[in-house]
């Protein structure tokens, strides 16, 4: 009997379609080893038995007569407890929202339930998105299933150990400055952060609104873009949604990367553990070998990445979380965390009278270069490789206490979130025993390309299989 | 430019208590004394972007480039009264409560 | 007087638009039932994102043209960021320094003179929920509704030239026929609609600057309150002016009890409200296009009605100002105009005179009651037709109004038409004939035999008899 827990996403769409297993049997599956796991790892907030057994019964009802299904159908899926679940209990990781119950659903979870996605629980984070480990939960830590000493990366770092843990085959996440990248090259999975706006972030408690992305984690390629093929597309409820169209993500994914051009920026290999910049070469490597054309890149303004990025974002958090004042939902002010505390009153800072040109405007001009960096050099090549961390995944308290170096691990994925381009994580190697990831980057609404991409490398080197020991 | 190399000094001193104030943010003295380091760290890690040359640059306006987003004026059935009221700590009756507010004073 | 009033209006207008500014809630959410209209974006729960309404943006540039405002080619919005419990985000998703539209003006009429006052801005914004007061099981709290949350709300902000609680008062009206005229808001005081803000201040006579502080009004309710709150204000400033003090800047509430102005402790005196542009809603271009397109779609407003009414009917300019002030009022007349074919005069008189003062008696306006334009125009034919009398035509026409019947239903079933001058006349022989002795007296002098005579008449024909007729017909047959 197959262990359904190892296998991806694509593989158990198969299994149920050809009907040889059943959505209620499957999800038991993956609600038994959920519980299991999670005293361990802490990647749930709340397991949501109920409502998985109640969905997947509704699917074994469409199956058995025989209506034509979404390859999600049936399949259990965690959502990261910033988005919003009728009826679900959601708090953001924070001791502020421990007791709220939203009364409506965020579009990208109406659109799962949609084509019948089973929802397994609701994830850990580093609360209200505010950390790059997973230690920053009101909840609790999250442990890396590679090494439950050291962090998962955060702050999706519930949905990437959910996924790599084997308790469930996608998990949603939201990524501002590389919050579902970096869980997911801790992990070992798939992450993807889609272009600004590509999915819709109603109904997604918000961190810093011109900066969030909505995407998710899987344990390979295909998988992934099965889920990009429902939650992307415009959203009458959120103005900032894009129109433009897309085509299956699946279709053409296996094209190989013939004749790609792949830049490298030089700004991204310097200042980095030369372990992992060898791997990301070596990985570069192997995708010339497969048919790309390598070209040395810069991208000028990578240095001024964090410091702009840690204006705009305290700025916009500031103002997002002025709503939790415990009138119409959750306890007061003073249970905010000490990380969120910290970025509400440097955002208030930043955009008060006498400083706003100094931070926040001048800040959103160095945005402009940025993202200008990037659109220069998508006309010299197709898409970009980096590194997604400078270093391996870091030990539980490692930083902590000092809230600038770990701000400082963001380096780079945050002028992606700046610029608003799409970038995917893809496992490349194992440092150690810990997995490592680059990002596969590229111009606005090219995730295609970046899933044939990344597709090309996984299927040559087959880091997925390299499970954690559990 | 000074603007940015003065702030490390201000945040230390009568700055956090007005902007925890602004912030709607109840601070003990202790966190107090820790932000106002931190943030102190943190700040002067941005006078970086002074180095950087913005004269000709304009702000970035919403990153998307879209303009114009708009919806007609039709109605939708509103959340029930019940929903709205569900997570509220305090109500009475169909209201939200909360401590008096006293606006006027003779 | 050493000093002279310098005396600036923020106006906030609700539109009348079906849907809030940000969400599809209704907007009408006057006698609603509490905290019945709202959804995750106006009542500001985790995760909502607002969506401008196309209307009320309409609305207000359009209001933008009727002030002679120079078309924005470029705008958005901003976060305006302050804690109250009646504003569900933290932050007010209003304008900062690109509204909808800026610099134009108002003419406004004090005594036969016109004065224009500045027009600096119109910008569209939120508004925000309702706080109510109350005292349960002993202990003060304070109540809020979120109906009112996210209804559009126009803030016009006039430039600190008027002079006077007249000019302001005349301000407010104007600007309020012109929102009606427009038809994107009711605009009414009492319902709150509409919201005057008065801003108060002296400077010395001759002197060009501005003051160095200024005195906000608020809870203002009605125009009359206006007036009365800014002359309060006027006269307790000279006060604290002449003894050498400069009136401390601070917010004031009109205190309608004790008909003087309070300070209010809650707010502080430039607050910090940290603007910045709303990363939610993207911005918004307009072209040359767009605006001439609306532009085609503004009626016609006040004081082009009045001039044009002036043009083509003989009416005062004074009559021409009453019927314009309420646009249906003027549209009716129009309508009556068209169907009457007889003189403008008689119709203007009417309304100015009987329609008007009914109206007002019951607080009501032309909308609010059953009379069509072609009603009024078939009584006032009928007593061109002298089948009633002008005394019986008010009564009738009162009638009208009251329960929406024609002048000729009611005038056949009360049977209150005079009779034809053919039955008068035979009517009058009958009645000199019976009355040798009052004819007699009436040939020897004695006037008073004739009003006798007339009586007789109105006795025979049951006061169904045009006097003035009756009088002509006695008369002509006394002296033949």
């Amino acid at each position: 009997m197959i262990d359904v827990t190892t296998l991806t996403l694509k593989e158990v769409s198969t299994l149920l379609s050809k009907k040889q297993i059943k959505a209620q049997e499957l999800n038991g599956s993956f609600l038994d080893r959920a519980h299991k796991l999670n005293k361990k790892l802490n990647s749930f907030i709340a397991i949501t038995d109920d409502v998985a057994i109640k969905q997947a019964k509704k699917v074994d009802e469409l199956i058995a007569d025989n209506q034509k299904l979404n390859p999600l159908a049936g399949i259990p899926i965690a959502f990261k407890d910033l988005f919003s679940t009728k009826g679900i209990r959601t708090t953001a990781g924070s001791k502020v929202l421990e007791n709220y119950v939203p009364v409506y659903d965020a579009t990208s979870v109406t659109r799962l339930k949609d084509v019948s996605a089973v929802i397994i629980g609701k994830t850990n984070l580093d609360a209200w998105g505010h950390g790059s480990s997973g230690e920053n939960s009101d909840f609790g830590p999250t442990l890396n299933p590679y090494d439950l000493t050291r962090v998962p990366g955060g702050s999706s770092s519930g949905s990437a150990v959910a996924v790599a843990s084997g308790a469930c085959l996608a998990a949603t996440g939201t990524d501002t400055g590389g919050s579902i990248r970096l869980p997911a090259a801790f992990c070992n999975l798939i992450g993807l952060k889609p272009t600004y706006g590509r999915v819709s972030r109603y109904g997604i408690i918000a961190m810093a609104s011109s900066l969030d992305s909505i995407g998710h984690l899987t344990k390979t390629v295909y998988d992934n873009a099965l889920v990009l093929n429902v939650t992307a597309g415009v959203d009458e409820f959120d103005s900032t949604t894009s129109t433009q169209k897309f085509e299956d993500y699946t279709k053409d994914i296996e094209k190989g990367v013939q004749g790609l051009r792949i830049g490298l920026p030089k700004e991204y290999f310097e200042k980095l553990d030369p372990k992992i910049k060898d791997s990301v070469i070596s990985a570069v490597k192997t995708l010339a070998k497969l048919g790309a054309t390598v070209i040395d890149d810069s991208l000028p303004h990578t240095e001024y990445g964090v410091s702009t990025y840690y204006i705009i974002q305290p700025s916009e958090v500031s103002s997002n979380l002025a709503r939790y004042d415990s009138i119409r939902f959750g306890f007061g002010r003073e249970k905010f965390g000490p990380e969120a505390k910290r970025r509400i009153i440097l955002g208030t800072y930043t955009l008060s009278a006498g400083y706003y040109d100094a931070y926040y405007l001048k800040a959103m001009k160095v945005r402009r270069l940025i993202r200008q960096d990037f659109e220069k050099v998508f006309k010299k090549v197709d898409v970009l490789i980096l590194p997604t961390s400078p270093t391996l995944p870091f030990n539980l308290g490692e930083k902590v206490d000092d809230p600038l170096t770990m701000y400082l691990s963001d380096i780079f994925t945050v002028p992606i979130n700046l610029a608003g381009v799409p970038s995917l994580n893809v496992p490349c190697g194992f440092i150690n025993n810990l997995p490592i990831g680059m990002q596969i980057v590229g111009p606005d609404f090219s995730e295609k390309l970046l899933y044939q991409v990344g597709y090309a490398y996984e299927q040559e080197t087959k880091w997925y299989q390299n499970k954690p020991k559990l | 430019m000074s603007k940015i190399k003065n702030q490390k000094s201000k945040v230390g001193e009568v700055s956090i208590d007005y902007v925890a104030r602004l912030a709607n943010l109840p601070l003990t003295s202790a966190e107090k004394k820790t932000f106002a380091k931190q943030l102190g760290d943190v700040l002067g890690y941005f006078s970086k972007l002074s180095e950087v040359d913005t004269a000709k640059v304009e702000p970035t306006g919403h990153i998307t480039g879209l303009t114009n987003v708009v919806r007609g004026d039709q109605t939708a059935p509103s959340i029930t009264q019940q929903e709205a009221l569900s997570n509220a700590p305090r109500t009475y009756n169909v209201f939200f409560e909360v401590e008096a507010i006293f606006e006027e004073q003779s | 007087m050493n000093y002279k009033p310098v005396i600036g209006l923020e106006v906030h207008i609700e539109l009348s638009t079906q849907s809030k500014m940000f969400c599809r809630c209704s907007a009408d959410y006057f006698g609603a039932k509490p905290n019945t209209h709202t959804c995750p974006v106006c009542l500001g729960l985790p995760g909502a994102m607002p969506k401008a309404n196309k209307l009320a943006i309409e609305f207000v540039q359009k209001l933008g043209f009727a002030l002679k405002c120079q078309p924005q080619l470029s705008s958005k919005f901003d976060r305006k960021s302050y804690f109250y419990p009646d504003l569900p985000k933290g932050f007010q998703i209003s304008q900062f320094d690109l509204p909808f539209s800026q610099k134009g003006h108002l003419e406004i009429r004090t005594g036969d003179q016109i004065k224009k006052i500045g027009i600096t801005r119109t910008h569209l914004e939120e508004d925000t929920g309702k706080l109510s007061h109350a005292t349960i099981n002993g202990k003060r709290v304070t109540l809020i509704d979120f109906n009112r949350s996210g209804v559009p709300l126009m803030e016009v902000v006039s430039e600190p030239e008027m002079q006077s609680a007249t000019e302001a008062k005349a301000y407010s009206q104007k600007l309020q026929q012109i929102v009606r005229y427009l038809g994107i808001s009711d605009a009414d005081m009492e319902k709150g609609s509409m919201r005057i803000e008065p801003n108060v201040s002296l400077r010395k006579s001759g002197d060009k600057k501005l003051p160095n502080y200024k005195i906000e009004l608020k809870n203002i309710n009605s125009f009359r309150f206006a007036e009365r709150a800014i002359n309060y204000e006027i006269e307790r400033q000279i006060q604290i002016l002449e003894s050498g003090k400069i009136p401390h800047q601070e917010t004031r509430g009109w205190d309608e009890k004790n008909n003087r102005t309070v300070s209010q402790r809650s707010k502080e005196l430039s607050y910090d409200y940290r603007y910045f542009p709303e990363p939610d809603l993207p911005s918004f271009n307009f072209d040359q296009e767009y605006f001439t397109k609306l532009q085609s779609q503004i009626p016609e407003l006040p004081d082009q009605k009045v001039k044009r009414l002036l043009r083509n009917y003989q009416i005062s300019e004074g009559e021409a100002i009453l019927i314009c002030q309420d646009k249906n009022l003027a549209d009716f007349f129009e309508e009556t105009v068209k169907v009457y074919k007889g003189s403008p005069k008689k119709i203007v008189n009417w309304i100015t005179g009987e329609l008007l003062r009914r109206l007002n008696e019951t607080n009501q306006s032309i909308r609010d009651i059953n009379l069509l334009p072609a009603q009024l125009a078939e009584l006032l034919f009928m007593t061109d037709q002298n089948k009633i009398t002008n005394a019986t035509a008010k009564d009738v026409f009162e009638k009208m109004i009251q329960n929406g019947k024609s002048a000729s239903e009611l005038i056949s079933e009360l049977d209150l038409t005079l009779i034809s001058q053919k039955e008068l006349e035979k009517t009058t022989e009958t009645v000199i004939k019976n009355n040798q002795k009052a004819v007699a007296d009436f040939k020897n002098g004695k006037k008073e035999s004739l009003d006798f005579l007339i009586g007789q008449t109105q006795r025979l024909t049951k006061g169904k008899a045009n006097p003035a007729l009756v009088r002509q017909l006695l008369l002509d047959k006394l002296e033949s």
